[in-house]
């Protein structure tokens, strides 16, 4: 690879008198290997892209490239109304999909003013923290797996497989759930249904404990981990992490906790905070998390009681099926509510919540039609894989698979 | 050398590859089954009784594929490297004993293709051929993840060669011998003294290598793991980081052949870790009375009751081979991987130290005779 990017420029026909600026972030300039890590790489998780330049094992300097699954989330969400869009918000970060659900509804029901019922809300909570417990079992176990720790990955794994099956009772799906409705639900949860996530918040708690035992105190897991990929407090801020990557480097932020939304006040949880920013603390975060999560869901499975799931807001309400099928005015309204949708009021909003990964936001600016007129969606990964370049330089392309295992990036939410 | 010669060696080799071949697939259903086993999943159970003749599917898969040689290699080399990692594999098994020797008429026929007199010897540098196989795949295939993969390999290979070949010194100079026939043999004999104290006659601790070096052991054993690189040493194949490592771009048999040659040097390494520290064909304990209950019942005497004992002798060292091939499964579904450099720190300034100070101690210790 000696060949310079001059070089490679001059090859393709250039207008006369054009010159090449030289390129400070340029990888080509020297003879050392560069290595293409990705889009099509076991190591990247979704189609990332890494050029790292190596010098034996160590990455001397290197860049990240991301887009390789753009489906215009964003446009499609100007294009769709507000009703449809639910579906595309499954593939944001696909290993949560129900956060992502929640988030979206609620951010269309703040436009809107609608106010959903408690049940609504418990079900909701829910959702989110079965979630958050698959998503950072994904994560830590990927991570794991990264490293070779093949087991560990797996007991977590069947555990995530029972919570998909929870999912499936309750939506029919498993991972691309769409659940929520603007004002609602798709349906109720089935009955016996909190008898069945106690049970399984039960088996899980001992399959964490499991987990934690099996690796955390295993050295050659604390030799990977320990000090590598650090990125430090004030970096975290500078990039503007959020979740449990910031939480890692000592950020103490949990949207749950300091903007309560749905009822997050009336459950007691702890904040899981860590101070050193690497891997190893990214890890461990995660793990005390899902414990965390474990105990809102049997809080939520507690106090949740029967009622209805739907807002009485009668424009965002989908009409009932024997209303439907029976009344002149009902199939009208069916037929009206699907095809052009419901109509927003003019405004703009922006609500976020804690998602797995950190901060995930809507942007909705309304003109008062049925569709969005500019929409904005702040996927957390984003922010955290800029960082992974600065995070790895100068260590080892092993630490790398470390590194990016470990903030968990979501080429879904990444790339929108 | 006589007909009989011809044919005995003729005979014991030809066992003896048989005998290896079929261990790989056994082996490969083993480690499917038990990592299945420990991560609480089914495994391949399809195909006939638990799934046994799985391997036998995966063989005439890899026959059937097509077998491309990608246009960027150096197709000598790239043809040569499966040959040559797996050859030496089958070979470094010549030297195990895998039972004691037998009379017939006049001649005494071993139980091992080759007693040599530089036996040891002999398992080191065939061993450690099987590192070109990887060298030359890596660099034949053109690839910067198998060159990478390949430089690692040989780096690792030779660093712990170095401790694996210092800990069997320990060995050597105990039983006084190279060849592996007597190290066996010798392990027989029970302990009857710790240095100045008589042990009492009920205490019956044989004369097992694990014994009398368990920090050769211990060193060895680590070696080992990295020899035939298995996780937690499995950086040449580095899995996630470099893809596959050096046998990234190749496909059907000659991938097949790769992981047959891994296989083999997992039941090789096994073979020596019983041999050198588990009393290799010398029975179990329990054993003889067993041995002795079938000789009486069965009334054999003389030829019929010395196949009986050689039968016993080969069981209990594929017992303990066996059990050093599980073990090596169990590992590797329980260890997370090591760093490259973190490899290199552990072989060169722990294991290396290490060795050098149990060659010291066993030194001092002949020396006054303690052991």
């Amino acid at each position: 690879m000696t060949e310079s990017k001059e070089a490679r420029r001059s090859q393709i026909d250039l207008p006369s008198g054009y010159q090449v600026e030289h390129d400070p972030d340029d990888l080509w300039g020297d003879s050392r290997v560069i290595v293409n890590i990705g889009p099509t790489h076991p190591a990247m998780h979704g189609a990332l892209r890494m050029v790292a330049k190596l010098n034996g094992e160590t990455i001397e300097k290197s860049y990240c490239e991301f887009g390789f699954t753009h489906r215009a989330k964003e446009k499609l969400g100007e294009n769709r109304t507000f009703h449809n869009f639910t579906v595309y918000t499954d593939r944001l970060n696909y290993c949560s999909a129900l956060i992502n659900n929640v988030t979206y509804a609620m951010s269309v029901e703040k436009l809107m003013g609608v106010e959903v019922p408690e049940r609504c809300v418990w079900i909701r909570m829910i959702c989110c923290e079965l979630a958050r417990v698959m998503d950072h079992l994904i994560c830590v176990g990927i991570n794991a797996v990264d490293l070779g720790a093949f087991s560990f990955f797996l007991y977590g794994f069947h555990q995530r497989e029972e919570a998909y099956t929870l999912v499936e009772k309750l939506c029919g799906a498993r991972l691309t759930t769409s659940f929520t409705r603007i004002g609602g639900l798709m349906g109720d949860a089935p009955d016996g249904f909190e008898k069945e996530l106690k049970a399984w918040v039960e088996k899980t708690r001992k399959v964490i404990d499991e987990m934690d035992e099996l690796l955390t105190n295993n050295k050659i897991w604390k030799k990977r981990t320990v000090g590598v990929g650090v990125f430090s407090k004030q970096d975290c801020m500078d990039y503007s992490f959020s979740g449990p990557n910031a939480r890692a480097a000592g950020i103490d932020l949990d949207l749950r906790r300091d903007q309560p939304c749905m009822f997050y006040k009336n459950v007691e949880f702890d904040v899981p905070v860590a101070q050193n920013g690497d891997v190893f603390d990214r890890y461990m975060v995660r793990i005390n998390e899902i414990r965390q999560s474990l105990n809102i869901l049997s809080q939520c499975a507690d106090k949740m009681k029967k009622g209805p799931i739907w807002s009485e807001d009668k424009r965002v309400r989908i009409p009932e099926k024997t209303v439907v099928h029976n009344t002149m005015e009902g199939l009208i309204h069916h037929f009206k509510f699907f095809m052009t949708g419901f109509e927003v009021p003019a405004g703009e909003a922006y609500t976020q919540f804690e998602a797995a990964n950190g901060e995930l936001g809507f942007y909705i600016v309304s003109k008062g039609a049925t569709r969005a007129h500019r929409m904005r969606i702040r996927g957390p990964s984003v922010w955290h894989f800029q960082a992974l370049s600065p995070m790895v330089e100068g260590e080892k392309i092993a630490d790398m698979v470390a590194a990016l295992g470990s903030i968990n990036i979501i080429a879904g939410e990444l790339d929108r | 050398m006589e007909t009989f010669d011809w044919i005995e060696v003729g005979a014991k080799a030809a066992f003896l590859v048989i005998v290896l071949l079929q261990v790989v697939p056994i082996m490969v259903w083993v480690e499917r089954r038990g990592s299945a086993l420990m991560q609480n999943r089914l495994g391949p159970n399809r195909c006939g009784p638990l799934g046994l003749l799985q391997s036998l599917a995966d063989v005439v898969k890899f026959l059937w594929k097509e077998d491309p040689v990608p246009g960027h290699v150096e197709p000598f080399y790239y043809l040569l490297a499966p040959l040559v990692s797996v050859v030496p594999a089958f070979m470094t098994f010549a030297v195990i004993p895998f039972a004691s020797s037998i009379q017939i008429g006049t001649h005494t026929v071993h139980f091992q293709v080759a007693d040599l007199n530089v036996g040891l010897l002999y398992v080191f540098s065939i061993a450690s051929l099987g590192v070109y196989g990887i060298i030359m795949a890596g660099w034949a295939s053109n690839n910067k993840y198998t060159m990478l993969g390949s430089l690692r390999s040989s780096s690792q290979m030779i660093s712990y060669e170095l401790s694996m070949g210092l800990s069997v010194i320990g060995i050597i100079m105990t039983f006084s011998s190279l060849k592996l026939g007597d190290i066996a043999q010798q392990q027989g004999q029970f302990i009857t003294q710790i240095g100045p104290i008589v042990l009492p006659e009920w205490l019956a601790i044989p004369r097992w290598g694990i014994f009398l070096q368990p920090l050769g052991f211990l060193i060895f054993l680590v070696s080992v793991f990295a020899e035939t690189n298995r996780l937690p040493f499995d950086l040449p194949e580095g899995e996630s980081e470099l893809v596959a490592g050096y046998h990234l771009e190749y496909g059907a048999m000659k991938f097949a052949l790769f992981m047959m040659a891994e296989y083999l040097n997992m039941t090789t390494a096994s073979g020596l870790l019983a041999t050198l520290y588990f009393g290799g064909w010398q029975l179990l304990p329990g054993m003889h009375t067993i041995l002795g209950l079938v000789q009486s019942s069965l009334g054999l005497t003389g030829m019929a009751a010395e196949w009986a004992r050689v039968l016993f002798e080969g069981t209990s060292f594929s017992i303990k081979t066996a059990f050093f091939m599980w073990f090596f499964v169990w590992v590797r579904w329980t260890l997370p991987r090591f760093r490259y450099d973190q490899l290199m720190d552990l072989g060169w300034k722990v294991m290396l130290p290490l060795s050098l100070a149990n060659i010291f101690i066993t030194a001092i210790l002949t020396f006054y005779g303690w052991v």
